[in-house]
């Protein structure tokens, strides 16, 4: 697996010990740990896990099954604009893989990746609680509802700088 | 203790209250099949993850069936270990591992040795009724261990070793569902883990996806090369264990025979490696007196506990999980690589070739001496001292494919100089051995009086951490001892917090020691198997003539003709290594 190398700060190398101490480095806390980590640094990068797994004396390899048991943990950066799909009963019947599979043609990614500028992202999730709206997608915050596939390059060009 | 009455098969039993299903019924004569489960009871090791679901009972009143391996005994339980429920569902469970497995038995290195080919077998499956997506992942070749893992059937008793006994955590279970699969840290090839190629994971693993790097034909093809002259060296556990291949009683001696095979498959020489285990015992031996005298003396340098550093599995943990520790381990070389060392100086001048002329193989129970064998510092201009190391597995093998009828061959001698040994030498093969020779030679030395006994009983034993306080005429020397490297972790906090009261530590990585290590024959979860090699290391060493590693007349000549003295500067240079810190170190720099 090709991960970006990167290289943390002290800082951010003392908060994520920080925060694994406010769960009293307790291997039973991970996920809890993980959560936390992953809201404070956006993912989880390899290097964060070694600190995590170092914290917690554990292994990094079981930190790394973890973190790649649950979608929700992820290792790659999300965009600036992150852009969901919603692939729940009601969004997917009216045709929400068509809509994500045009996002990941126009954007040239896959799921759970970011565009190499790293402006967007994209991600399918289950049910916002707007199926009146199916099919759904957000970007950020912003909810679009009745979206088709003709729909995504205007979605994105609102996000044109 | 509390007994409980049910029944199994219609049979009515008593059973000690906590006992689970599957061991009820083993101790009324029924053997339920099972697959992920492992149980090594005199070592400690248990694998029961209730995962593979092939050892499913029918339990009377009770909606699901049952799995035996986790599932205690109640009062009153009406068990049926094979009605057609039970053995419709195994059979179904066992299709279903199978339709996601290779279909490659024949080439298979476990081919005749693989649990699921035994069950599939049992089971007489003649047909697979599920077609689908087999998974596939990338093959995995390290210096000492190859991960197959399309072979794989999530069993997790790898990663139990490596985890949970090991404490190495090199292995663990990644991603979900179809995609789940056992790998290191970010799957990264192992040679980049913190792996320390104990090789317990594939002592445990019952099928193909664990195995050792093969170098028999890279033998085959050494020995038919006529401008080599090609010596082999036996670790002094292959002979207590090399016998299983051929289809003797665990714990049947076979060093004659051994001798005698490996004269067959035309090696030059046939030398011990428990001779080099002796001239370690010389070596180490005289390193704890050293640096014992000096901390009599009041040295506040000097540093104790002393801890052995033949097992090149331990070495390459303590250099991942304890590198500012690393003056604390013996600066003695392994046998296998002192072996090498002088093989390769003073027995090349002894021939008059140079030392490429010259390939030497080991065969050990090991495979992280394939790795060790290949570390650069126990080259010379990058000719390695040992040129490959062979398993236990490999050498049968090798025998097997040069029409060797093993069991009918006469028991022969090693030879000379370098197949001399001593009892001492012999016992480096089991936990408490290596610190039991060094005692027999240190006290001596140390007294200057005989040993009385030269059995020391108290260093022996499988219990995972020993201790015993050795009197040296008055002076006590407490020696500690930890086989399995969880148990060796133990030991370490205690010294890296200054709280160790050991002189000496001994260290092996495998449980019970090389007698069960990663190259041995499988013991398919049967401690009796490793207890029954235990006893023949000691038996050997009983036998021989000459039981203390300083009484060795080769080694005192090799002394006298070539090295000098103990600890000199021509045997620090050749005896003695030094060790590496591997800690993969978090990067903490400026972003991008």
């Amino acid at each position: 697996m090709s991960h970006v190398k990167i290289v943390l700060k002290t800082e951010q190398v003392d908060e994520i010990k920080a925060i694994c101490k406010a769960f009293h480095n307790d291997e039973g806390e991970l996920i809890n740990v993980l959560h936390k980590v992953q809201t404070f640094f956006g993912y989880l990068p390899a290097e964060v896990q070694e600190v995590i797994a170092h914290e917690l004396r554990m292994s990094v390899a079981k930190v790394f099954g973890v973190v790649t048991f649950y979608s929700f943990f992820t290792m790659k950066p999300k965009g600036r604009f992150p852009i969901s799909v919603c692939m729940g009963t009601a969004c997917y019947v009216r045709g929400a893989e068509k809509v994500l599979d045009e996002f990941k043609r126009h954007l040239k990614i896959k799921v759970g990746e970011s565009t190499p500028d790293g402006k967007f992202s994209l991600s399918s999730l289950r049910c916002v609680g707007a199926c009146g709206l199916a099919p759904v997608v957000m970007v950020g915050e912003k909810v679009y509802g009745r979206v088709s596939s003709e729909d995504v390059k205007k979605i994105v060009a609102e996000y044109n700088d | 203790m509390e007994l409980i009455k049910l029944t199994i098969d219609n049979k009515a039993i008593e059973i000690e209250k906590g006992t689970t299903i599957l061991k009820a019924a083993k101790q009324n004569g029924i053997n339920i099949p099972t697959l992920c489960y492992l149980e090594l009871k005199d070592l400690k090791i248990v694998n029961k993850p209730g995962g593979c679901r092939i050892c499913v009972v029918e339990v009377e009143g009770r909606r699901n069936l049952a799995p035996a391996c986790v599932t205690e005994c109640q009062p009153g339980m009406v068990i049926h270990t094979h009605s057609v429920r039970v053995i419709n569902t195994r059979r179904t469970v066992l299709e279903l591992i199978l339709s996601d497995h290779p279909f490659d038995c024949l080439i298979c290195p476990k081919n005749g040795n693989c649990e699921l080919q035994t069950m599939a077998q049992k089971f007489g499956v003649r047909e697979i009724p599920f077609q689908g997506v087999q998974s596939t992942y990338r093959k995995d070749f390290s210096p000492s261990i190859i991960r197959d893992i399309d072979k794989c059937i999530m069993c997790r008793r790898c990663e139990m070793m490596c985890n949970e006994f090991q404490t190495v955590g090199a292995l663990s279970a990644i991603n979900r569902g179809f995609e789940s699969v056992v790998s290191t840290a970010f799957d990264q090839l192992l040679e980049k883990s913190v792996c320390t190629y104990c090789g317990q994971c594939i002592a445990v693993c019952p099928v193909g996806a664990l195995t050792e790097a093969d170098h028999t034909s890279k033998v085959i093809r050494a020995i038919a090369d006529p401008t080599k002259t090609v010596i082999v060296q036996t670790a002094p556990a292959v002979r207590a264990a090399l016998g299983e291949e051929f289809g003797y009683a665990p714990g049947t001696l076979v060093t004659g025979k051994m001798a005698a095979a490996l004269r067959r498959l035309e090696f030059d020489y046939i030398f011990d490696t428990d001779w080099a285990a002796d001239l370690t015992i010389w070596e180490e031996g005289h390193e704890l007196l050293d640096r014992l005298s000096r901390h009599l003396a009041g040295d506040k340098t000097v540093k104790l506990p002393i801890l052995t550093s033949c097992c090149p599995a331990w070495v390459k943990f303590f250099e991942h999980q304890f590198p500012e520790m690393h003056e604390i381990p013996s600066t003695a070389k392994s046998p296998q690589q002192m072996f090498g060392a002088m093989a390769k100086s003073y027995f090349v001048e002894k021939l008059g070739i140079t030392r490429e002329e010259m390939v030497v193989v080991s065969i050990m129970p090991c495979v992280a001496k394939k790795y060790e064998s290949s570390r650069p510092e126990f080259a010379v201009n990058d000719n390695p001292d040992v040129d490959f190391s062979l398993t236990t597995r490999e050498l049968a093998a090798l025998i097997r494919q040069s029409n060797i009828d093993f069991n009918n061959l006469p028991d022969e001698d090693f030879d000379s100089p370098m197949g001399s040994s001593t009892g001492a030498g012999v016992i480096f093969g089991t936990t408490g051995g290596v610190i039991e020779a060094a005692c027999r030679t240190a006290y001596e030395v140390f007294t200057k009086k005989p040993l009385e006994k030269i059995d020391f009983k108290e260093l022996r034993g499988l219990d995972g951490i020993r201790s015993a306080t050795i009197d040296f005429d008055g002076l006590p020397i407490n020696i500690g001892i930890a086989h399995g490297l969880g148990n060796a972790r133990k030991l370490l906090e205690e010294v890296k917090a200054g709280k160790s009261k050991f002189h000496a530590i001994e260290i092996m990585a495998c449980p019970g020691g090389c007698i069960n290590g990663g190259g041995q024959p499988l013991h398919h979860g049967d401690s009796e198997v490793i207890k029954a090699r235990w006893r023949a290391i000691y038996e050997e060493d009983a036998n021989k003539p000459l039981r203390k590693s300083h009484e060795n007349p080769d080694i005192i000549k090799l002394y006298e003709e070539y090295l000098g003295k103990p600890l000199g500067e021509k045997a620090h240079h050749l005896l003695h290594t030094h060790y590496f810190d591997r800690r993969t170190d978090i990067v903490i720099d400026l972003e991008k």
